[in-house]
């Protein structure tokens, strides 16, 4: 059950921490038009680089794994926004056309 | 998330009992639901979204609230240790199933045959009444043979098992309809068994069979039309 054990990130997540390293987490919480990956798709990001998971279609991941690393530093959540209205998108590119939101939160 | 939190949400999962994180966004206070304590339509909202397996954000009088979904999880009960059901097992575990093989011959239903798998020796009626097959259950029989197929097919149609599925010819599944029938399941009940089995992609091998069962199971889960589909009246 290797396989399906890895779509469930959470507890891919929950496993780094148990095993000590500095986790966070990233939830699609809205997601219109293309976007590929429903509201509840998540990721989880490792301080020490690991990743799991995904909540586009590798767009935005880059962008949310850097946020993930403030949020690991920080303790703070933050709630991103990507989409053609906003300036971050064209940096970050989202070439489907969707826009999504994606909240970020430590594992404590 | 805290650890407190975390801890209760792998509980649930050990307990098969559906349960939402909600967070409040974005301070991110988390909590789970359902909850008496907490508002009656925040609870109706998460009843909601378990129902339709779908998360989502919802509006409320305290701020934007995100549901996350952890359902039990989906169950795919495979009658007869075929060929087939060795190819279909490992497919249907990659899209999230939880698998239970069900057949009472031991030669068929070896661990050699089936590394890992949950397997149930019982006869399948029997087997059927102690897995309870619900709304997130698929029954799929693969014996051919009226023996084995029929009462796992009985139970399932009993039950409210979201996918039917029975391999074997046309010519096979009208003469099963017909014992069905005479085993008291009107017409309505009978259209819910998917026979012949699986999307009709001229499959021929054993991983082909099994590909196009598992693809009908999405399509059923997900509501697909299917309208490109030339699925041969049935």
């Amino acid at each position: 059950m290797s396989l399906l054990e890895a779509e469930d990130v959470l507890s891919v997540a929950a496993n780094w921490r148990a095993a000590g390293e500095q986790v966070a987490l990233a939830t699609v919480t809205e997601a219109w038009g293309s976007s590929p990956r429903p509201a509840g798709s998540q990721m989880a990001v490792t301080k020490s680089g690991k990743m799991a998971g995904s909540v586009s279609g590798g767009c935005i991941e880059g962008a949310v794994a850097e946020a993930a690393m403030k949020t690991i530093d920080t303790g703070s959540p933050q709630l991103l926004d990507f989409g053609v209205t906003n300036e971050r998108a064209w940096e970050v590119g989202l070439a489907c056309g969707g826009k999504v939101k994606v909240f970020v939160e430590k594992l404590t | 998330m805290t650890p407190e939190l975390l801890a209760a949400i792998e509980a649930a999962k050990r307990e098969t009992r559906p349960v939402v994180l909600a967070t409040m966004l974005p301070g991110g206070e988390q909590f789970l639901l359902p909850d008496p304590a907490r508002p009656a339509a925040l609870n109706e909202a998460a009843a909601t979204a378990l129902r339709e397996d779908k998360s989502r954000t919802i509006k409320t009088g305290d701020g934007d609230v995100f549901l996350q979904v952890h359902n039990t999880p989906l169950r795919l009960i495979v009658v007869g240790a075929v060929h087939i059901a060795q190819a279909l097992v490992p497919f249907a575990e990659q899209i999230g199933f939880a698998v239970t093989v069900v057949d009472p011959r031991r030669s068929f239903a070896s661990d050699e045959r089936f590394p890992n798998v949950t397997i149930s020796s019982e006869w399948p009626d029997e087997a059927l009444d102690a897995l309870k097959p619900d709304a997130r259950t698929a029954v799929v029989t693969l014996t051919h043979d009226p023996k084995l197929d029929d009462p796992a097919l009985d139970r399932a149609l009993k039950s409210n098992a979201f996918y039917i599925g029975s391999l074997g010819s046309r010519r096979t599944h009208a003469a099963r309809l017909g014992r069905l029938r005479e085993l008291g399941h009107d017409d309505a009940s009978l259209a819910r068994i998917k026979g012949p089995v699986g999307l009709d992609i001229e499959a021929v091998t054993a991983p082909e069979i099994a590909l196009s069962i598992v693809a009908e199971l999405v399509a059923v889960r997900r509501g697909a039309s299917l309208s490109y589909m030339h699925k041969q009246a049935a």
